[in-house]
């Protein structure tokens, strides 16, 4: 069992999960990042290892990932710097990325790596659920990573059903068919889909993201998914000022209110 | 067929459907779907009348026999030039506007790299009412101008790419995120024979009527069915695939594909696919892609905007890993010069994509009889600007 499991069996409501982007906005800072958003009250932290073209993002963190492959990220470094990071953050990591820079990496040799600095979970928009299953999920299964798929409002029942057979963490509940960045939309559509989705009464936890930015948007994902994931509004915010660090636990704290 | 597509979409080792969860629904719709459509006699026989009356197809099989005498050998071209708004795009666009109009879509997309794909696109949605939003990056709305203004003129609405390098795979990437963001109502008219599963198969069927023509008409030429090559520059591989496609299980028959060279494969500014990149996921499909160690996109150049893309289709992919094809490459040089020579013995000017195709002929050696086809994908209206820069005139 890893740390995303314990911690959602010891906790199921308001879950906060904070996306960052590792590299940015300069080389060397994850660790730094992570420390603060723990202590600041985060439950897990998705760290983004970044691509070229990463097509599921919105600009805020297109930008991002442009900025960090200029600073030099690279897998090999975050995964120096990730081991230094389980020397003092004790909350769940999950890596987020796409495809190619993985399938460069070799897929064995990055679960076996991402295992031993400590990461828990992977989630990687563009592999394909075929592929996992008959591919990649034994190695995943060899390293003890979860993979977490996402459900959109056009996913249909006998998928999510397949999906939630597949995963062991938690399912990524998506706002709205989007990419990231956009804003919450709460339509009675889009609250039918959350109920939907809840009373199938899945086995995996629920997370909810895409569009979580404030107290306001947090909360409702909350009635919903036992937690939800804050990604472009903390990008931003870490954009927005030299002394990013001495502000993460009042942005923590605007979120969770 | 032997060199055709399985069950899960893979020719080989490549292709698949390397999408996000968002665009699965969109894309399993066209995969249940698309053979239904398209094997359905009504489809069949509006695409073959809009490509009779419309696009002016069959295009003609020339027999270019200055050019033969030249080179020694019998050369054919396959003018695709002459089609309806001047390349082979259109015979894909047509296609897919009738598949989308009976998934009652309403809305189109596409990308575009030189325009062409993007002047296809509004024409077919011009020709059926259809909304239509063309996505190019900014640094080649700059370069083509020309065809952003047709564009334009047929109605379409063109949104400049303004992230990552800002050309083609850039113009694919903001597409992608439009079809994410618009899930219901949109279809997706990928420009190649690219993307993931049934997108290379698919834009590969539409354009298969290049090479099924080819074959009757240079029975007639000839007497023979087969020649002994087959030619066609690849940027997606649309225009090599829709010429080999008839021509894969004849073995006899060789299959040249030329790629842009740019400034020469060693110079840093390149777009020779096969001999630069590694295996690898671009565009929703597991292919032959330029990358770095790190696994990031490289940008690719060359002086033909259709051909300036850093991956191949997947079925090209296989072909050159099972050496079914030949994978060559031209340089920006090579190919103007070989432009002037269509120009000046034939009297065709070729687009700059296709002469890349006709270049490589230098760097071959035939027997007197052999009969070679080369796919003239393109007219050089569009790239009249480049070569009278470079030419001086
Ligand atoms: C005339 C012409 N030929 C070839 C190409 C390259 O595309 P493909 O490799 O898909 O045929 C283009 C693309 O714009 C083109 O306009």
């Amino acid at each position: 069992m890893n740390r995303l499991n314990q911690l959602f069996q010891t906790k199921k409501e308001n879950l906060l999960s904070i996306y960052f982007t590792a590299g940015y906005p300069s080389l060397n800072t994850t660790v730094d990042i992570a420390e603060a958003l723990e202590k600041a009250g985060a439950d897990f932290l998705e760290v983004g290892f970044p691509y070229s073209d990463p097509v599921a993002d919105g600009p805020t963190i297109q930008d991002s990932s442009q900025q960090a492959l200029e600073n030099g990220m690279t897998l090999n470094v975050l995964f120096e710097e990730l081991k230094e990071l389980r020397k003092l953050v004790t909350i769940p990591i999950i890596l987020m990325g796409y495809c190619n820079p993985m399938v460069q990496y070799g897929v064995e040799r990055f679960c076996k790596t991402a295992a031993e600095v400590g990461v828990d979970g992977v989630i990687v928009p563009d592999l394909p659920m075929y592929e996992y299953e008959n591919l990649y999920k034994d190695t995943f299964a060899k390293y003890g990573l979860s993979n977490i798929f996402l459900v959109t409002p056009q996913t249909s029942e006998e998928r999510i059903r397949k999906i939630d057979g597949l995963s062991n963490s938690f399912i990524y509940l998506l706002s709205s068919s989007s990419i990231t960045g956009g804003s919450l939309n709460v339509s009675d559509a889009v609250e039918g889909y959350y109920q939907r989705v809840k009373t199938m009464e899945l086995n995996n936890p629920l997370i909810i993201g895409f569009g979580i930015s404030d107290n306001k948007t947090f909360s409702k994902a909350c009635e919903y998914a036992n937690g939800a994931i804050v990604g472009s509004a903390f990008v931003k915010y870490l954009g927005s000022r030299a002394d990013y660090l001495e502000g993460i636990g009042e942005f923590i704290q605007g979120i969770k209110g | 067929m032997k060199y055709g597509v399985n069950e899960q979409g893979y020719y080989g080792d490549f292709g698949g459907a390397y999408i996000p969860e968002m665009l699965y629904p969109n894309v399993e719709e066209l995969r249940q779907q698309y053979l239904n459509i398209i094997n359905d006699a009504d489809f069949k026989a509006e695409f073959n009348q809009l490509l009779k009356d419309y696009v002016g197809r069959p295009s003609p099989l020339y027999h270019a026999k200055r050019y033969s005498e030249k080179y020694g050998c019998n050369i054919f071209l396959k003018r695709e030039d002459l089609n309806h708004t001047g390349s082979h795009k259109i015979n894909n666009a047509i296609g897919q506007i009738l598949l989308a109009e009976r998934l009652g879509k309403k809305r189109i997309i596409a990308e575009t790299g030189a325009g062409q794909h993007g002047v296809a696109t509004a024409t077919v949605c011009a020709l059926k009412g259809i909304e239509c939003v063309v996505y190019m990056g900014e640094i080649d709305i700059q370069r083509q101008a020309p065809n952003v203004a047709r564009m334009k003129m047929l109605g379409a609405t063109v949104v400049p790419a303004t992230s990552g390098s800002k050309t083609l795979k850039d113009a694919t990437n903001e597409a992608m995120r439009d079809w994410i963001a618009n899930p219901v109502d949109t279809h997706y008219i990928i420009g190649s024979v690219v993307g993931p599963y049934p997108y290379p198969e698919m834009v590969a069927q539409f354009q298969s009527i290049i090479s099924q023509e080819t074959k009757k008409q240079l029975l007639a030429h000839t007497g023979k069915e087969l020649p002994e090559y087959v030619m066609a520059c690849v940027g997606g591989g649309s225009n090599a695939m829709g010429m080999f496609y008839h021509f894969l299980d004849d073995e006899g028959v060789k299959l040249i594909a030329v790629e842009a060279a740019g400034k020469g494969v060693d110079s840093g500014h390149s777009a020779a696919t096969t001999a630069l990149g590694k295996e690898g996921v671009l565009h929703g499909s597991r292919t032959i892609l330029m990358q770095t160690e790190d696994g990031q996109v490289v940008e690719p150049y060359s002086i033909s905007a259709g051909l300036d893309y850093p991956g191949i289709g997947p079925q090209h992919a296989h072909l050159h890993k099972i050496n079914r094809a030949k994978y060559v490459s031209i340089t920006d040089e090579e190919s103007l010069q070989a432009g002037l020579l269509l120009s000046q013995t034939e009297g065709i000017i070729p687009a700059i994509e296709s002469a890349h195709a006709l270049a490589y002929l230098e760097k071959m050696q035939f027997q007197k009889d052999d009969n070679v086809v080369i796919c003239l994908s393109g007219r050089g209206d569009k790239d009249l600007d480049t070569y009278i820069k470079y030419f001086g005139y």
